[in-house]
């Protein structure tokens, strides 16, 4: 490899010609941050700049570039360098921006930009250009596991765009519910009448297409690797286990419906009358066109009560307590069936709120043209009486009991995700603590007796057999944003294992994982992170003779990306990461690191602050910013004009989850005064799109605490905040209170040790 | 002349929303090339706009940044902003699509230092704001825009203030001859992502959104609670700018009604209850603040239940089930009276609230069949999906009435359809 070449360029535009020193800055480019070639621009990111800074990288040979203007969130157009290592110090939006143009400051605010320079040379000595992986695998073959509409849309748009799939289902044919169903609830104008499932149509479709190779009456009883080299055993009923290789997986698993054998009180289990949803497809089957028989006598269905959110919205103990979103229209499509075939027959949806939104509107408003009756009330029994069913309920609009009498009634149970095993609940994930300790980090749930549930994807990742569920058993992404935010890399999940859904959401989210499932595999044979960090190139590298197997990094990993081998070093799968550093943060040997983010990339711009002695009165505070939240918010605050003090060094990361605490305890060793960690909010509703940055931060500094009493430190002196992206009042106010409050405590007595 | 190359396997995002956004970054992550045009000055749409999303109430910009940061390292994205695809023709694999692209009179060179800002001293209604506050003629539309660059408004091109303007800039930035320019390319597959407007409350005659200043609507609500926006941050009403504290929303204002939009507009349930803990958020435990949701049916769909029980538990929010009448104005205090009968019981009511929230429906930005030939709209004029149209697919809330999650959904669903022509394309052509 050639050597390094280190260029710095010092913008003067925007006023930082006018407020800063940049001779000076130009000459601690040149002897403290090493840099062979140092240059000065009036405006850098002009053509002229731009072409400066292209023609020392082309004919100069420079391979690591400084650039001292603005934010590294600006301007990236211009200094869009891919081919070199690029370090950016921010002398306007952090300095000149946030400082007032005022005699009296100029020493502290050029003090700021001197830092940040030497921080940028700092970072770039220790970054690499990233070379991709070498060891990206390049299959481009899809795994759909289930065979339903999610599944088989998923295929057949795979296929479509030229991507070979291997379907697995596990029953003995295709077709999931939906080939169950009678008719479906419309997807089209006008949204009046009950329409063909389609589903006999995908099915053929699936089986015709050359790119499909479908495994029935099979399920998958092992999946190891990475995106563009997984290897899975497909198992037949029969015994028989294929091993085959694909670049991504999509689940497909479904939904089972929920048992209704828990609804005694809705008669269910006490006359074969009381149906759910699924049996009243059956029987419409069964009738064709004709009437609906009711299954008891078989006499035509007179009358027929639909009992919506039966065992679902409720807090109740073995009750659903989420809506399952199709049901209204499911029980307005089948109260058509009725109608459809003979306009007299008595049919009655029971509700608490109807909820057909889109265009369910319209199917709703067909429903009542047809004569369905809507009456807003709670169902609270249904008992068989004299060969009929008495359903009594409280009607919410006349605020009284009321009973209604059927021969048929149809309760709208739930969807309930075949989302596997539940990794959290089943695993004690044991780490060792840097005494050797065990400590338990999730705890076993022994509260409730667990029903042995089937692993859908029997992974063989040291965090578990299956992807992590978010609540109420539905799997994976909760990003409003991101809805495809997978937390294993290359797998993606669609249709009512997600979220509840109907047909029509199910295959557009089923198209949708299909195209990530593309993406994927496309990146992985680039060796390219998937998002948030998408196209970065860099990937973990660990230095296994200093790894004492603490395990500390398998079991943070919020991706599911380190396994272990047999002697407990982990084992990075590449394709897996996703590059937040979290394994980096974690690892209390500092052993792993990225070519352009490491334990040094940090640690020697922390170090490389010039550290004013005790006497001064310029405390230095250290502040981790989450790169995507707090240094942002930061920024526009800047952009706004509000000021903060000058004592403090922000340093950007990766996410809260990468920071290592030897930063800390190293900023505190050599003399920094304080240090503001700033992440995002952790919690059940959390928003760090590396799932747990900030909890684990927020876990690793209380940690830090006992090291502060060691060195008898106050514990203020690091401090973690939960920050938005929106904090542009609060982050300036935070900074400028905690160096007051800094002030107060006094300066750091390891100052000049 | 703007230069930008495009060939049959060029894929055309129109709309630089969440959905269009979604879509061009998916498909250039896959290795395709794309175009993306946007209206507006800047990307974000109507996401920007907002303060938080349900259910978690998190913040828009937060993922924005992220598609931000993937817009700008990604090179296969040609963004152009204040464009609009005027005509396309052709068929999947071979569209000719034109697009006008109006002078920002700012070109590349700006650093957003905000100079000419500065200098400018007329103002003009604020877009971003729902026009509820002035801006500067020369102006960055928000503090996240993408590009980050300033727009001088057309309005003030030829007078002393765009030369002020000028004369302020030190980075020869502004150039006050730009013209408007129409640009034709070749693309194989169009991705139609122009999102939503909200419905004209004006319309809904009862309620009295163009008589009243204390009848606002949802979207304008949004805006009162950024610190940036046309009440720093605080709820205060437009007739007198008193705090508002008794708040109510009434649901379906536009939405499932014969005489305006026949289809439900799905998120309307789910911003009320969001926006009635704005209540809390802003005046903590004071006993005169609360909000009363006005509704038919709370459409708080599948996971979104959990949201609608906190909600539920929360002492200040009231629901009364019921289409709201109509509504009166007090002229002494500007407080306005809601009237109608709540259907649970059957009791009549005329309520008296300091504001009043129209959670306003949705409909198509571009009416579907005002796209090109072949593209079919639904009754309500969004892009109905039948294959029928060639390769131009809906994205996004041009398709329906979508939450984000849906959306986002919505324009990666598309992405792949719009990548499996191209990808027919190349390899007819390899």
């Amino acid at each position: 490899m050639s050597e390094n070449k280190t260029a710095a360029y010092v913008c003067k535009g925007c006023g930082i010609g006018d407020r800063l020193d940049t001779d000076q800055l130009a000459k601690i480019a040149e002897s403290e941050g090493k840099c062979s070639l140092v240059r000065q621009h009036d405006f850098l990111c002009n053509a002229d700049g731009v072409n400066t800074i292209r023609n020392d990288i082309e004919g100069e040979g420079v391979t690591h570039v400084v650039i001292a203007a603005c934010s590294r969130r600006a301007k990236t157009d211009a200094f869009g360098f891919d081919d070199v290592a690029l370090g950016r110090a921010n002398l306007r939006e952090g300095v000149i921006w946030v400082r007032p143009d005022a005699e009296e400051a100029r020493e502290t605010t050029q003090e700021m930009a001197d830092d940040y320079l030497r921080m940028a040379c700092a970072e770039i000595q220790y970054m690499k250009q990233p070379a991709a992986n070498q060891n990206a695998g390049t299959n481009k073959n899809i795994l759909v596991v289930g065979g339903g509409v999610s599944g088989m849309t998923a295929a057949l748009e795979a296929s479509k765009a030229g991507y070979g799939v291997l379907l697995v289902e596990k029953t003995g044919q295709l077709g999931g519910w939906a080939a169950k169903l009678y008719k479906r609830v419309p997807d089209r104008e006008p949204f009046a009448d009950p329409q063909d499932t389609g589903a006999s149509d995908l099915i053929k479709s699936v089986e015709h297409d050359k790119n499909i190779t479908v495994f029935v009456n099979s399920s998958i009883t092992r999946t190891s690797g990475a995106p563009g080299q997984f290897s899975i055993d497909i198992s037949a009923e029969s015994g028989e286990t294929v091993t085959e290789n694909v670049g991504s997986i999509i689940q497909a698993s479904g939904f089972s419906n929920y048992d209704a054998n828990q609804l005694p009180e809705l008669g269910y289990g006490k006359s074969p009358d009381v149906v759910d949803q699924a049996e009243l497809e059956q029987l419409a089957k069964q009738a064709a066109d004709g009437p609906i028989k009711r299954p008891s006598d078989g006499k035509e269905v007179e009358s027929v009560v639909f009992v919506q959110c039966a065992g679902q919205r409720s807090d109740k103990q073995g009750h659903l307590p989420y809506c399952s979103g199709h049901c209204c229209n499911t029980s307005i499509k089948q109260a058509m069936y009725f109608k459809d075939s003979n306009p007299n027959v008595d049919t009655m949806v029971m509700y608490d709120d109807l909820r057909t939104p889109g265009n369910g509107e319209d199917f709703y408003r067909s429903a009542q043209r047809k004569g369905v009756s809507f009456t807003k009330g709670k169902t609270h029994q249904v008992n068989p009486v004299n060969g009929q069913l008495e359903v009594k309920f409280h009607d919410m609009i006349l605020g009284e009991d009321a009973v209604a009498k059927a021969d048929l009634v149809v309760l709208a149970t739930g969807q309930v995700a075949n989302s596997g095993v539940d990794i959290e609940q089943a695993t004690t994930l044991e780490v060792e603590d840097e005494d050797g300790q065990s400590e338990a980090t999730a705890e076993a749930d022994t509260s409730e007796v667990q029903v042995p549930v089937e692993s859908i994807l029997n992974l063989t990742y040291r965090q578990g057999v299956d992807l992590p569920h978010l609540r109420h058993g539905f799997s994976d992404s909760h990003f409003i944003c991101f809805p495809y935010e997978t937390q294993r890399s290359g797998i993606y999940t669609c249709g009512p294992v997600r979220r509840p859904m109907d047909i029509v959401q199910t295959m557009e989210d089923a198209t949708g994982a299909a195209l990530k499932a593309i993406q994927a595999v496309e990146n992985a044979t680039l060796g390219r992170a998937a998002h948030p960090r998408s196209g970065d190139l860099s990937f973990p590298s660990f230095r296994r003779e200093g790894c004492t197997q603490c395990k500390r990094c398998t079991v943070e990993c919020p991706f599911g990306a380190i396994d272990e081998d047999e002697q407990r070093y982990p084992v990075f799968n590449e394709s897996r990461c996703r590059r937040c550093g979290t394994c980096m943060g974690a690892c209390p040997v500092r052993v792993i690191s990225f070519e352009n983010y490491s334990v040094d990339t940090v640690g020697q711009q922390i170090k490389t602050v010039d550290m004013p002695d005790e006497f001064d009165e310029k405390p230095r505070i250290l502040v981790l910013a989450c790169e995507n939240d707090a240094y942002p918010a930061l920024d526009m605050a800047a952009q706004q004009g509000l000021e903060y003090s000058a004592f403090v060094r922000i340093v950007p990361v990766r996410c809260l989850g990468s920071v290592n605490t030897i930063w800390v305890t190293d900023a505190l060793n050599s003399g920094y005064d304080g240090v503001m960690l700033m992440g995002c909010k952790k919690g059940d509703d959390y928003q760090c799109h590396f799932v747990k940055g900030s909890e684990l931060a927020h876990y690793r500094m209380s940690k830090i605490d006992d090291t502060l009493q060691q060195l008898q430190l106050e514990p203020e002196r690091v401090q973690t905040y939960e920050v938005e992206i929106t904090d542009i009042q609060r982050l300036p106010t935070l900074i400028n209170e905690y160096v007051a409050k800094i002030d107060e405590i006094g300066m750091n007595p390891f100052k000049g040790f | 002349m703007t230069d930008v190359v495009a060939t049959n396997e060029t894929i055309l995002v129109v709309g630089g929303g969440i959905s269009g956004m979604t879509a061009a970054l998916e498909a250039a992550e896959c290795g395709k090339q794309v175009v993306l045009v946007e209206k507006n000055p800047s990307v974000g749409g109507r996401i920007a706009q907002l303060y938080k999303y349900f259910p978690k109430l998190c913040r828009p910009s937060c993922g924005q940044e992220i598609n931000l940061r993937r817009l700008k390292v990604n090179k296969r994205i040609r963004l152009l902003t204040m464009a609009e695809v005027t005509n396309v023709d052709g068929a999947a694999g071979d569209y000719d699509v034109s697009i006008t692209i109006h002078p920002r009179y700012v070109n590349e060179n700006c650093t957003a230092c905000g100079a000419c800002a500065e200098a400018v001293t007329a103002e003009i209604d604020d877009p971003f704001n729902y026009n509820m506050k002035t801006i500067k003629a020369a102006y960055l539309p928000y503090n996240m825009a993408y590009p980050q660059r300033y727009v001088i408004d057309p309005s003030i091109v030829g007078s002393e203030d765009a030369n002020k303007a000028k004369a302020a800039c030190k980075y020869d930035a502004i150039d006050l001859d730009m013209q408007e320019q129409t640009i034709e390319i070749k693309v194989g597959a169009v991705i139609w992502a122009t999102g939503w407007r909200p419905y004209d409350a004006a319309k809904i005659q009862p309620y009295g959104y163009d008589r009243y200043p204390n009848v606002i609507t949802s979207v304008e609500f949004e805006r009162m609670m950024d610190p940036f926006g046309p009440t720093g941050g605080k709820l205060l009403r437009p007739s007198d700018a008193k705090e508002a504290k008794s708040i109510a929303f009434i649901q379906c204002a536009g939405s499932r009604d014969r005489n305006h939009l026949t289809h439900c507009s799905r998120i309307c349930c789910m911003a009320s209850l969001k926006q009635s803990t704005y209540i809390g958020e802003q005046y903590g435990d004071d006993a005169d603040a609360k909000a009363t949701i006005y509704y038919i049916d709370i459409r708080a769909i599948d996971r979104f239940e959990d949201f609608y029980k906190k909600v539920q538990a929360d002492e200040k929010v009231h629901f009364i089930k019921s289409k709201v009448a109509n509504i009166t104005e007090n002229r002494d205090t500007g407080d306005v009276v809601l009237h109608g009968v709540d259907t649970e019981g059957y009791h009549r009511y005329d309520n008296t609230h300091d504001l009043c929230v129209l959670a306003i429906g949705m409909e198509p930005s571009v009416r579907a069949d005002q796209i090109a030939d072949n593209v079919s709209a639904d009754a309500s004029g969004f892009i109905q999906m039948n294959g029928a149209g060639g390769a131009i697919f809906g994205a996004g809330c041009a398709t329906n009435a979508l939450d984000v999650n849906r959306a986002v959904q919505s324009a990666t669903a598309a992405t792949l359809r719009a990548i499996q022509v191209v990808n027919r394309v190349s390899s007819a052509e390899a």
